[in-house]
């Protein structure tokens, strides 16, 4: 059953979903970062759902979903964080309704659509093996974005999301470089919807920072790490999809809550050896 | 000695309640004013005005900085501390250096001079062994500091502080009023507070703010009245002074 890895590299669609897996977890990696951060998993997975609607919309006219889903990630984003700032609604429930009408829409176009809607189940549950040339592309192109993004403005990123409005006192952009980054957020998203399927794509998002943040506390550094494990966990999955035929959503999941059961034993181990060590050789530290 | 900011009957408020209603306030170089009022006031109000946080619905915040209207890095700004998270993966050196946001643009990282400014900032507060520690590890009072070398690294015209002693224990409050006293010497200082025994042993003018007295007009009170009256704070806490602003007086 299990062909060596090396064997596997001969076929195109296997080294498809390895570069698939790489660029998403670069990606996933940098972004995921600034949403733990900054606390977005909600709004993230707001997103995520209402993105849905793009995906029935290309099925109805017949674009490629990935496409419309992207342009409906992107405005709801921007929608959600427009709307709670000038609307004067509620950020959360702005969310919920987002969150909702696009999971809403995209039922309405995809029964609607004539004949069976193939493929659904990928964009639910993710299908790392169908990862298509124009996927890739695509995931390539964000992540030169959202490297060279994040390289050029580190800092002003970092300061902003610690303290807006400390910022803003500053004049930074602080308007304009929201709006950029939860676009970017939308744009990862989606084009991680292949590997884990909208339902489970927040996790790519949030378990490899956690992972991360359990062995280091600088931005950088969480990103760095999380693009590491991000991309053993869609590795590891990628290799339990191929064998034994389960949607790579479910199997990239599991083997990142297993990574993160590990560590965080491991650093409930390291920690208590610190604390032992510390009480035998050195006076407690005071303030 | 100069003039840094000045405020023409400000009216101010959030989503279309008018909290500060005709304030007039110039703060001149080496000022340090005291800002004392009853909770829901307009304190902080006035303070987000003066920072450019929130536009006013009347009236005109003019600075002088000689080049542009606009305050640029000339105002050092020390934030109430619970409003901030944390909880983020932010070292204190990297807390300190964006005080030099405005300075030194958005591109780009910091230069080893810098870093050496801001080691110097913490060194001066006695928290330089805090330097590689993430915030969420910080005490209340070495937060206060941290911020504190965060607003003062750009060598501001004009400090301001919103709540400084909250969180802070009574030692480290007498201390942090003494780096005031002595940062005062460079620039101006305005400090907001509730705790009105403490402010008044450091403050040179005091004001009032008090959305409740906004229709009267503002009035002067110089610090040879404070004394005379000898014990004007009570008589300007107990928001019966029919007056908002006191506008602060040079000599």
């Amino acid at each position: 059953m299990a062909e060596s890895f090396f064997e596997l590299l001969q076929y195109r669609f296997f080294t498809n979903a390895l570069l698939a897996s790489v660029l998403t977890s670069i990606n996933c990696g940098i972004i995921g970062t600034y949403i733990v951060s900054r606390r977005l998993v909600f709004i993230s997975g707001g997103i995520t759902h209402a993105s849905f609607g793009g995906i029935g919309v290309g099925y109805f006219f017949g674009i490629n979903p990935v496409l419309s889903a992207t342009v409906f990630a992107v405005l709801s984003a921007l929608g959600i964080e427009f709307l709670s700032k000038k609307a004067d609604v509620r950020e959360d429930s702005l969310i919920g309704i987002f969150w909702s009408f696009g999971m809403a829409l995209g039922i309405i176009f995809i029964f609607l659509a004539p004949g069976y809607a193939p493929n659904l189940m990928g964009y639910l549950f993710g299908s790392l093996l169908t990862v298509s040339p124009a996927d890739i592309w695509m995931m390539l192109a964000l992540t030169v974005v959202v490297s060279l993004f994040f390289l050029l403005f580190y800092k002003v990123i970092l300061f902003i999301s610690f303290d807006q409005e400390y910022a803003r006192t500053h004049r930074a952009p602080v308007q304009l470089v929201n709006y950029l980054l939860i676009s970017l957020v939308a744009a990862t998203i989606v084009l991680s919807i292949k590997v884990a399927g909208i339902i489970l794509v927040i996790s790519l998002l949030t378990i490899p920072q956690t992972i991360a943040n359990l062995f280091t506390t600088k931005f950088g550094k969480i990103m760095l790490i999380s693009v590491i494990i991000a991309f053993m966990g869609t590795f590891a999955g990628l290799m339990i999809s191929y064998n034994y035929n389960i949607p790579s959503g479910a199997s990239v999941i599991m083997s990142l809550i297993f990574a993160f059961i590990i560590a965080k034993l491991l650093s409930i181990i390291v920690n208590s050896l610190k604390v032992k060590t510390s009480y035998r050789n050195e006076p407690v530290e005071t303030d | 000695m100069g003039k840094i900011v000045e405020l023409k009957n400000v009216s101010a408020g959030y989503t279309g309640e008018v909290i500060l209603r005709d304030v007039n306030l110039v703060v001149n170089d080496h000022d340090f004013i005291g800002i004392i009022g009853p909770n829901g006031g307009g304190k902080t109000t006035l303070l987000r005005v003066v920072l450019g946080l929130i536009r006013p619905y009347k009236g005109s915040v003019t600075f002088f900085n000689g080049q542009e209207s606009s305050h640029g890095n000339i105002i050092g700004y020390l934030p109430q501390i619970n409003r901030i998270d944390t909880r983020f993966p932010i070292s204190v050196t990297d807390v300190v250096l964006s005080g030099l946001m405005s300075k030194e643009g958005i591109l780009g990282r910091y230069s080893g001079k810098q870093k050496k400014l801001a080691l110097e900032m913490l060194e001066k507060m006695g928290v330089h062994n805090l330097r590689d520690k993430t915030v969420g590890k910080l005490s209340g009072g070495q937060l206060q500091r941290v911020y504190l070398c965060r607003a003062i690294i750009s060598s501001p015209r004009l400090l301001m502080l919103d709540e400084p002693s909250t969180f802070v224990d009574t030692k480290f409050e007498t201390d942090f009023y003494e780096i005031l006293k002595e940062l005062n010497d460079d620039m101006a200082i305005i400090v907001v507070s509730h705790d009105v025994g403490t402010i008044t042993w450091y403050v040179k003018t005091i004001a009032c703010v008090n959305r409740d007295l906004h229709y009267h007009p503002h009035s002067t009170i110089t610090q040879e009245q404070l004394a005379a009256y000898n014990c004007p704070i009570q008589i300007i806490t107990h928001g019966d002074v029919p007056h908002t602003v006191l506008k602060t007086h040079n000599h």
